[in-house]
């Protein structure tokens, strides 16, 4: 917690560390509804990660893009998109925020310019890279928050998006959350530059390492990166180490990876490691952080409800939103 | 600029006056592709226009199909209109990520939330000699697709009309350009008209048979239904104009009255959007035919460089009459 600005008082801290257990909890609760057969397809948690959705979330502005990952439910409870709907949504009910066309890869949201929830590998990074040309095109002043893991990095469209934003100096945020496993390929086995910053920097961006478990070390690198790309200056690659502390989705046996390594990773984890700054800080107590759990629980329970409650899209709107209803000017 | 009804005008320039009536008309339309702007375009259909509007709106892009054709997609979300210019249809299988996975699927998996209004124009076809990596007429596989749009311009009126209605549209249009249809030249008949771009049309009216095609097939069809006059067999010739939505009205109309279908198309035989006009006939239309549906397609080869060789790959109009001739043997 090196990087804890002085000026940062209590309530804020606990604010952050509120939003990262929103998340843990929801993910508990996502992976018990799997169980009992409520949500179905793939599954993928966050749990680990969440410094990393928290920390550029503090930055973003209302206007801001977000281009997410198939692993995205910390990204977007992180955005303002309400439990409810992506409960809903992960049920498949026509309340979800995708109007349950997607599922839990494939979160939308306009009101908060969420632009998916993409589950091809790399496949939201000339996204981005268009919502940024957009941008500029415009002269609007918005960023585009891009994340993508660490897998990504080996896919042509990461080549090709790096090089395109830099020559056209785009305000686009490449948020690299390097996990360690592309699936159950370890990133040795995979590539062969493992300092994945300096694969970046070839293109001749801004390129840096974050310490991805510490969430004000994420939000404070987030916070320059994201001055940066609004004042015009091109776009930024950010390689944020981080682990995944669950299996890659449900399906997976994790065969990878010893146990021992995950066990010394989650003594590290974002939560935890705020959680005990801010007790021997004598800022928060046991029973302070109990109750953050409880109202995260509470939350959840909501949304659950919410999608239990909510109704089935009927089958004869099955052939709805293949193309667009409302036709434009 | 523009042209009245009635100037002859070639196909490429009838695209160029598209382009530069759109960018006129609408400051969120650009274009953008390898070599549209400082080389003029591969086939030179955007030569002019990057000193007419500049570098902000003819965009030259990186040999990185997937990534200008992802970033038209975010910049149609955005709230642009992007034209993205694809050399020919064989490159844009490295683009095949973002025209499938992500344009055609975002309006859906979103609930209808981002629809996108995305123009991806390219080149296809043979008739020139450049071999099996530039001449393939693939059309048909993006037909395949739900949530895309596929037009093919065979007329100069179509190739000036159907780029501003394919720019309304919410959704990604595909504009597939006969690449040996540029040189071409013919009249216009309405001066600016915004062409519709899901209808088929009756190029050639006649009473005994009637011939589907569209693109450069179109002209091939119309040949031999020249030919086939003379030997007292009036051909009906549709121009299919777009092969998703196909335009069954239109066709199972024509064939009510003829009785008769040869299909003429361009994409290889087996698994192609011939293989799906014959089946919505037979589906809709079995009882109206006097005779089996008959295909003139491209042979099964990879496009062969020699240019004999290329053009007995490609449907002619001496293979169309020998199709139609077949219907008519038990006459």
């Amino acid at each position: 917690m090196s990087q804890l600005p002085s000026r940062l008082g209590r309530e804020r801290a606990l604010q952050l560390l509120r939003e990262m257990v929103r998340i843990r909890q929801f993910e508990a609760r996502c992976a018990e509804l799997y169980s009992a057969g409520k949500i179905r397809g793939f599954l993928h948690l966050y749990d680990g990660e969440e410094a990393v959705a928290v920390g550029v979330m503090q930055v973003l502005e209302p206007g801001d893009a977000v281009v997410a990952t198939y692993r995205e439910h910390g990204h977007a409870i992180a955005r303002g998109i309400g439990m409810g709907p992506l409960m809903a949504e992960l049920y498949g009910k026509r309340s979800g925020c995708s109007g349950g066309r997607g599922g839990s890869m494939h979160i939308f949201d306009a009101a908060t310019r969420f632009y998916g929830g993409n589950a091809i590998v790399g496949g939201g990074l000339p996204l981005a890279v268009g919502l940024g040309l957009a941008e500029k095109m415009q002269q609007r002043k918005a960023v585009i928050a891009c994340f993508f893991g660490e897998g990504a990095v080996a896919e042509g469209e990461f080549h090709e998006s790096l090089n395109l934003a830099t020559l056209w100096k785009l305000p686009v945020l490449f948020l690299c959350e390097n996990n360690l496993y592309a699936m159950g390929t370890a990133l040795a086995r995979s590539e062969s530059q493992r300092d994945l910053h300096l694969k970046a920097a070839s293109y001749g961006l801004r390129s840096e390492v974050v310490a991805g478990m510490d969430v004000f070390t994420v939000e404070h690198a987030v916070r320059d990166a994201a001055a940066y790309a609004r004042a015009g200056q091109g776009p930024v690659f950010l390689e944020i180490r981080t682990y995944r502390f669950r299996a890659h989705s449900m399906f997976d046996a994790q065969l990878y990876r010893e146990k021992a390594e995950v066990d010394e990773w989650q003594q590290r984890g974002p939560i935890v490691t705020l959680r005990n700054w801010l007790e021997a800080a004598g800022l928060m107590t046991e029973q302070d952080f109990q109750r953050i759990q409880r109202e995260a629980d509470a939350e959840v329970q909501q949304a659950v409800e919410f999608a239990e409650g909510s109704e089935w899209e009927p089958v004869e709107d099955l052939a709805r939103h293949v193309y667009a209803e409302a036709r434009g000017p | 600029m523009s042209e009245a009804a009635g100037e002859r005008i070639s196909y490429r320039k009838a695209v160029r006056q598209a382009i530069r009536e759109a960018l006129e008309r609408d400051p969120r339309v650009f274009l953008m592709g390898e070599d549209v702007g400082r080389y003029g375009g591969c086939f030179a259909v955007s030569k002019g226009l990057l000193a007419e509007f500049g570098e902000e709106r003819i965009r030259d892009t990186p040999l990185s199909e997937s990534a200008f054709v992802g970033a038209g997609i975010g910049a149609a979300l955005g709230g642009m209109r992007p034209i993205v210019e694809i050399m020919t249809v064989n490159f844009s299988l490295l683009a095949l990520d973002q025209i499938v996975n992500t344009a055609a699927t975002l309006c859906h998996m979103s609930g209808g939330q981002f629809p996108v209004p995305l123009v991806i124009r390219m080149a296809t076809g043979a008739g020139r000699q450049l071999a099996a990596q530039h001449s393939h007429s693939l059309e048909g596989w993006y037909a395949h697709v739900p949530g895309l749009r596929i037009v093919v311009p065979a007329t100069v009126d179509d190739a000036r009309g159907m780029l501003a209605p394919a720019l309304e549209c919410p959704d990604p249009v595909l504009i597939f350009e006969p690449a040996s249809l540029y040189n071409m030249e013919g009249e216009l008949t309405e001066a600016a008209g915004s062409a519709d771009i899901s209808s088929a049309r009756i190029h050639r009216p006649g009473k005994d048979l009637t011939i589907v095609t569209y693109g450069a097939s179109l002209w091939r069809s119309l040949e031999a239904a020249e030919a086939l006059a003379k030997e007292g067999i009036d051909a009906e010739v549709i121009d299919l104009r777009s092969l998703r939505p196909l335009d069954d009205a239109t066709i199972l109309g024509s064939v009510a009255r003829t009785r008769r279908v040869v299909i003429v198309d361009e994409g290889w035989r087996s698994g192609g959007i011939s293989a799906e006009i014959a089946m919505r006939i037979v589906e809709q239309g079995f009882y109206e035919l006097d005779a089996p549906i008959t295909r003139v397609c491209s042979e099964e080869v990879p496009m062969p460089y020699p240019k004999h060789l290329e053009d007995a790959a490609l449907p002619n109009p001496t293979r169309i009459v020998a199709a139609v001739l077949g219907l008519f043997a038990d006459a």
